[in-house]
């Protein structure tokens, strides 16, 4: 049993006391108030990015949002007689695409081979081993992985392959790996979660494990296992100075596996402090960030898509 | 769904083809076993690697002398004090918040309109990239509110994003207190929040406990969420003067304040020290492994604190 307190007798004594009522009230309002304050938190800071990220496209010399979003003419600085700035971000958008793409096709074939491994084959030592280590590097801060990726994978990169090292590839590399723990605890919930009876009923019918994990437990856990996955991605894409070390910061379309590129939250860690507030290349940064808050809710909605599937597949039976 | 009746009219069980059907589940368990052990040494060889490369900084000098300019041998002391600064701040103000949140959704929320609200928000704000959740700090405590780059912005920015984490441990550890004793509890004449504050509380502080260190860890390592709200810089610290109130004392909340991870991420960047790469291995070896220590505290007091309460 949890801790007691001195018990039973101290409480009426103090349920005598004419103060308890108010107790009772001040406790439920306070209780109440964290709650009403985390959506009061969440509306605001989609309220205020939201009005700082629509104002590129209002004002004296508004940006066109097709533009924006559709060119991948990005030059900030350009002076007038070079046509003046352009504010597409294209590039970026690929480039993030393209950078958190590569690390999910890199992480989730292994993360799931490894779940399956940890809930299926090896139960045990997935639950002594296996979980508490994927938890310890759940929780190895970015820059870690983005220093190793600066200082080991960079120059790897550009001694085996040529260029500079700085690549579309070390930026994937480095994210995949940050996501492969994340990932494959997801997946492994989702396996774990699966009503045994699944697997009892399919050895029962003379099926091998192989058999009952692709045909059985695999479809059966898939949109959990998705899930894990979107959310591996949803970090991925959001990563900002993980991928900024290693990513080399031009302005290019991802073109080539090797070519240093840029992604959204790399050009915002780069020219958020260099550049003038309302200024129309701060603005542009802030529109970037409103971009960045509206792909993360994509992310949200395809979950909760997934979502409800879950609760309906084990009860098939 | 594949069922019952896909596995009958399998070819590889219908037609007595079993050989290739147990070679194939051999050679599967074999990949999943490699999958397994290849992920388990590429985690541990990375983190091998970076305290291995770290290795000659750890020890007192480099954690306690502050940065050089221009010269060798500087150490992080006033960033890994800033780290600490912060993260207690950031604890005081995201527990109690937090922990009421908690209590709200286990103990008092019903499904309504509200609780739904609520949930969705506490799914956005951990979805939230931490570099968001920066920008935010930017534009509300910078920008409109107009405390510059300080600890207090950085700590806000930071309370945020752990909010959703201590919310969800605290509904958590609270859901999972046997009903009996918050019966026994009523029963007994007490009130809902005596029943909440005395006995549910008690009995969920080893969850909570072990939530906020595993979150703390966390935030330890923080770094985009601290680039436009803590800052980049770290003025001159007298480190024998800690009233608050002034300028250089460590303690001033409103003066900026570089942590550990952000230096780590800006050594390299800035170049402005000649072993910019081993102050980088040495920071990185720090983080990880203060990581990990809050890792094994949370996981030992988690059951520390459970074995002393089911011994009562």
């Amino acid at each position: 049993m949890p801790d007691l307190p001195p018990s039973g007798q101290s409480i009426l004594r103090s349920a005598r006391g004419s103060s308890h009522f108010l107790r009772e009230t001040l406790g439920r309002y306070y209780a109440t108030l964290c709650g009403d304050l985390i959506i009061l938190l969440t509306v605001t800071m989609v309220a205020f990015i939201t009005f700082k990220g629509l104002a590129a496209f209002t004002g004296p010399h508004p940006l066109s949002p097709l533009k924006f979003l559709f060119s991948s003419h990005w030059q900030p600085d350009a002076g007038p007689d070079e046509g003046g700035p352009q504010f597409g971000t294209l590039v970026f958008l690929l480039g993030s695409v393209s950078v958190s793409g590569l690390a999910v096709l890199l992480a989730a074939p292994l993360a799931i081979a490894a779940s399956i491994l940890i809930s299926v084959i090896a139960p045990r030592a997935g639950e002594n081993f296996f979980r508490p280590v994927l938890e310890l590097f759940t929780g190895i801060p970015s820059v870690v992985y983005g220093w190793v990726g600066l200082s080991l994978l960079v120059p790897f990169i550009r001694n085996q392959f040529g260029g500079l090292g700085f690549s579309l590839l070390a930026g994937g590399l480095v994210l995949a790996l940050m996501i492969l723990p994340t990932i494959t605890t997801l997946a492994t919930d989702a396996l774990q979660n699966l009503p045994g009876s699944l697997l009892e009923g399919s050895y029962a019918l003379g099926a091998t494990r192989w058999q009952t994990i692709h045909r059985i437990l695999l479809p059966a856990a898939r949109p959990r296992i998705l899930i894990g996955v979107t959310l591996g991605m949803t970090r991925a894409f959001g990563e900002a100075l993980a991928v900024q070390m290693v990513i080399g910061n031009s302005v290019r379309l991802p073109d080539s596996l090797l070519n240093p590129m840029s992604t959204i939250t790399s050009v915002i860690t780069m020219d958020m402090g260099n550049t003038v507030k309302g200024s129309a290349w701060n603005n542009a940064l802030w529109s970037m960030s409103l971009l960045l808050l509206a792909i993360t809710f994509g992310f949200i909605v395809i979950i909760k898509r997934l979502g409800p599937q879950d609760t309906k597949n084990g009860n098939h039976f | 769904m594949a069922t019952t009746s896909d596995l009958q009219t399998d070819r590889h069980l219908g037609q007595g083809n079993h050989k290739s059907a147990f070679r194939t589940d051999r050679i599967a368990t074999g990949i999943f076993y490699a999958a397994g052990i290849f992920l388990v040494l590429l985690l541990f060889s990375f983190a091998g690697y970076i305290i291995y490369s770290g290795r000659a900084s750890l020890n007192l000098h480099f954690l306690t002398t502050p940065p050089l300019f221009m010269q060798k041998g500087g150490g992080v002391g006033p960033q890994l004090f800033n780290s600490i600064y912060l993260l207690i701040l950031a604890s005081t103000l995201s527990v109690p918040l937090g922990v009421g949140a908690g209590i709200y959704m286990a103990e008092y929320a019903r499904p309504s309109g509200l609780t739904r609200a609520i949930r969705l928000s506490l799914e956005t704000l951990s979805a939230l990239p931490s570099i968001v959740v920066g920008l935010f700090g930017l534009l509300i405590f910078i920008n409109i509110l107009g405390w510059g780059f300080s600890i207090l912005a950085g700590a806000m920015a930071l309370t945020i994003l752990n909010l959703p984490v201590i919310t969800r441990v605290a509904e958590e550890s609270i859901k999972n207190v046997p009903p009996s004793l918050k019966e026994g509890s009523l029963a007994l004449g007490a009130t809902h929040w005596q029943t909440i504050w005395r006995l549910i509380l008690p009995a969920a502080t080893p969850g909570i406990l072990s939530g906020v260190i595993l979150v703390t860890g966390r935030i330890f390592g923080e770094a985009a969420a601290l680039l436009f709200t803590a800052g980049m810089s770290s003025p001159p610290l007298n480190f024998s003067d800690w009233n608050p109130l002034h300028y250089a004392s460590p303690l001033n909340p409103l003066r900026p304040a570089e942590t550990l991870a952000v230096y780590t991420w800006k050594v390299n960047s800035e170049g402005l020290a000649p072993d910019a790469r081993q102050i980088a291995d040495g920071s990185a070896a720090v983080l990880i492994i203060t990581v990990f220590l809050f890792n094994i505290l949370a996981r030992y007091l988690g059951k520390a604190l459970q074995r002393r309460s089911r011994a009562c």
